[in-house]
């Protein structure tokens, strides 16, 4: 016990001879957008910790553990391919798995926001009695639904080997565009959600809502030239492209699933995706980006001024 | 000597609602608004805390003195004014802030620490240390929810100061723990004041305050009001508990003297005008102030509407928690009893009085021959004892350390 103690500290019973360190941290009624995002990289350790806490919490206690979150996605895989390919027939074929690529992203989006929204205030405890850039809680949750979403890739390229189906090659660099995209897409409105959700408890039960609808606005389950077709005789395909998760998801889809107007099951050619270049997709991704970050930014803005009654309003 | 630790101006307000509305549907039919009163907490407080100081804030409940400490760990911020710390801060405000139950106590280590800020690969080297000061051994891998309360505090507090911080904040956490752990905690406080690391500490505890802070700063209703020496701290705190007091007793306590009036004292024949102690004297000040075993005179002035014969007069002087530590009759003392035929003082010295830090009531009466008081008054705030030195407690007893062993 001593001796750990004579190990650590060496310069016992002297002064000076620990050199302090000489950061300096200020409290003020507001601190600056870039300070905010310096004091978050270093606390990039607490991230991967409370990332780490949430998945293991998660499953604790469960014998099949992380299976489960495998599991998920391949049962919906084999109910959509019984229900749309054997009963309904909707004519796409593999429908399950260009479901798939669409419904993982999806996934990830709405658990990361779904999450971040309840983080601030299930953290109270930690957030009124120790002092950490709070906008890590709300990223944590982004964090654990990646680890979520690399879980279920892992089904979905399972899926698209049982299916012999091959991914576009050419467009493969737009995946990891498209996944930066979806990143900050969610970390900002994981972040502006968080510390609204402290002042306006009813955020999550409107989120829920919300996100059902935007689900539905997000060409998922539906493809995505059934909706633009008619969009765009009305001039309106603008629409579709307000919505971000709409190029996310195509870039998804058109690299995994692949197929642009295939033949259908019905022996028709069925219109799946827009049959664009690679650099129509940057284009959209790019918008994407832009758009995201500047809300990330004012996200932590907004953050930024909600955190100070942070802990006296939880 | 440089400053760790540098408040300007700062303020705090609170709101505080009477009802809170927090959902949307309650604000829009509130209009949006809660009512909320203003609750200034912090009021302009500026204060330096030099490197490698050790400094109390004293203060009662709501005198701002855990706001203080909130705001200077961060987790609070100031509605103006700003805060420079230097150096990796540590706060314990809470131990084992961040525990998960369900996770083992290795985890939670590695959890609790990065939430204070320190990287992966320093937890990873102090993990053993860690694991050592807690005493927790093979239990660390078990989950937290089956640690005891013990067990779940000396861990968090383990985690705590180990992390190596410059400025170590403290809020009367250690209070936790057995006897032995307390020690031990105490005993790293002190050992980190040996390094040269900065301690703010926040207690109710006068004597806690003593034992580790060299400086301390009284707050009260969140404006700072004295600042010293823990000695000198103290009694300013004692001085506003008893102003506060007076505002909220009222008629009990006004300004020097309160004599209580009976009902039908315009009848008595006897009265007691005054009351009151008189350090130092020789030099015969109006300070009431002393330090232990310092001389103490009490006037009693009396008026008197006809002659009372055989009198005697007794006095009590009682400690801050209404227990009598003294008291005493003039016929005890074998003095003959008075006679009283107008106005007049009586005067009583003590030459000395071993009394230890705090306000001394006092309580005097004058009877008739069968020691039926006849007159009475009461002084609460007597006089006040201030400790310069480092011991504590009641009384101030004098004692000698023999310092070569036995063997």
């Amino acid at each position: 016990m001593l001796d750990h103690f004579q190990s650590e500290e060496q310069s016992e019973g002297g002064d000076g001879g620990r050199t302090s360190r000489s950061e300096l941290h200020v409290v003020a009624s507001s601190v600056s957008v870039p300070k905010r995002i310096v004091r978050l990289w270093e606390y990039r350790p607490l991230l991967i910790s409370l990332v780490r806490k949430e998945l293991s919490v998660k499953y604790k206690n469960s014998i099949l553990g992380f299976v489960w979150s495998m599991l998920n996605p391949a049962l919906t895989l084999v109910i959509y391919f019984v229900v749309f390919q054997l009963v309904l027939k909707n004519g796409i074929p593999q429908f399950a798995v260009y479901l798939l690529c669409g419904l993982v992203v999806w996934n990830f989006f709405s658990n990361a926001i779904m999450g971040a929204t309840g983080s601030v205030v299930a953290n109270a405890g930690i957030v009124k009695k120790v002092s950490f850039p709070r906008e890590v809680l709300p990223l944590a949750s982004v964090g654990s639904a990646m680890v979520f979403f690399f879980l279920q890739g892992i089904v979905l390229i399972l899926a698209l080997v049982i299916a012999r189906d091959v991914p576009a090659f050419s467009y493969l660099p737009l995946l990891l565009f498209a996944f930066v995209d979806l990143m900050i897409l969610s970390g900002a409105l994981a972040v502006l959600l968080g510390a609204l959700n402290v002042f306006y408890r009813d955020t999550q039960h409107l989120l829920e809502i919300v996100l059902m609808a935007w689900f539905w606005a997000t060409p998922v389950v539906y493809p995505y030239q059934q909706i633009a077709t008619p969009l765009m005789h009305h001039g309106l395909l603008f629409l579709d492209f307000i919505n971000p998760m709409t190029a996310i998801v195509l870039t998804f889809q058109r690299v995994l699933y692949a197929k642009v107007s295939p033949m259908g099951t019905t022996h028709t050619v069925v219109h799946l995706l827009p049959a664009n270049s690679v650099l129509w997709f940057a284009g959209q991704l790019s918008i994407v980006l832009v758009v995201s970050t500047i809300l990330f930014l004012i996200a932590l803005k907004i953050f930024g001024r909600m955190e100070g009654n942070f802990a006296e309003e939880l | 000597m440089p400053n760790a630790i540098e408040v300007d101006n700062v303020s705090k307000v609170f709101r505080l609602y009477s009802e809170k509305f927090s959902s949307l549907k309650e604000r829009v039919i509130h209009g949006g608004k809660n009512p909320y009163q203003e609750f200034h907490a912090l009021k302009g407080v500026s204060l330096n805390i030099g490197e490698g100081t050790s400094v109390g804030l004293l203060g009662h409940n709501g005198s701002g003195k855990s706001t203080l400490l909130k705001t200077i760990a961060g987790i609070i911020q100031p509605n103006s004014g700003e805060i420079r710390v230097k150096g990796r801060v540590s706060a314990m405000l809470e131990v084992g802030a961040g525990f998960h139950p369900e996770l083992s106590g290795r985890d939670n280590i590695f959890l609790s620490a990065t939430l204070l800020g320190l990287p992966v690969s320093e937890v990873k080297s102090r993990f053993d240390e860690i694991v050592e000061f807690s005493e927790l051994g093979q239990f660390i891998d078990n989950q937290v929810k089956y640690y005891s309360s013990g067990m779940y505090a000396r861990l968090g507090f383990a985690v705590a100061v180990n992390v190596d911080p410059d400025v170590l904040l403290v809020d009367e956490v250690l209070a936790v723990g057995d006897e032995n752990f307390q020690r031990k905690c105490i005993e790293r406080i002190k050992s980190f004041q040996k390094d040269g690391r900065t301690i703010v500490f926040v207690s109710h505890s006068p004597e806690l305050v003593r034992a580790i802070c060299d400086f301390a700063y009284v707050l009260d209703h969140g404006s700072l009001i004295g600042e010293g020496s823990p000695a000198e701290a103290i009694a300013e705190l004692r001085d506003s508990l008893n102003r506060n007091k007076g505002q909220v007793g009222g008629a009990v306590i006004g300004g020097d003297v309160v004599v209580a009036p009976a009902p039908e004292s315009q009848d008595r024949p006897l009265s007691i005008t005054s009351l009151r102690a008189v350090a130092d004297v020789e030099r015969n000040t109006d300070s009431t102030r002393i330090s232990p075993n310092d001389s103490l005179k009490i006037v009693v002035s009396y008026s008197a509407k006809e002659q009372v014969t055989g009198t005697n007069i007794t006095l009590s002087i009682v400690a801050p928690n209404n227990d009598v530590v003294f008291s005493a009759n003039s016929e005890d003392l074998q003095i003959e009893p008075f006679d009283i035929d107008s106005d007049g003082v009586f005067e009583l010295y003590f030459d000395k009085v071993p009394l230890l830090d705090g306000v001394y009531g006092l309580a005097v009466t004058i009877n008739d021959r069968s020691r039926i008081p006849m007159a009475w008054a009461e002084e609460k705030i007597g006089f006040q004892v201030v400790n310069p030195s480092l011991v504590s407690g009641l009384v101030a007893l004098e004692y000698r350390v023999n310092p070569s062993s036995r063997s």
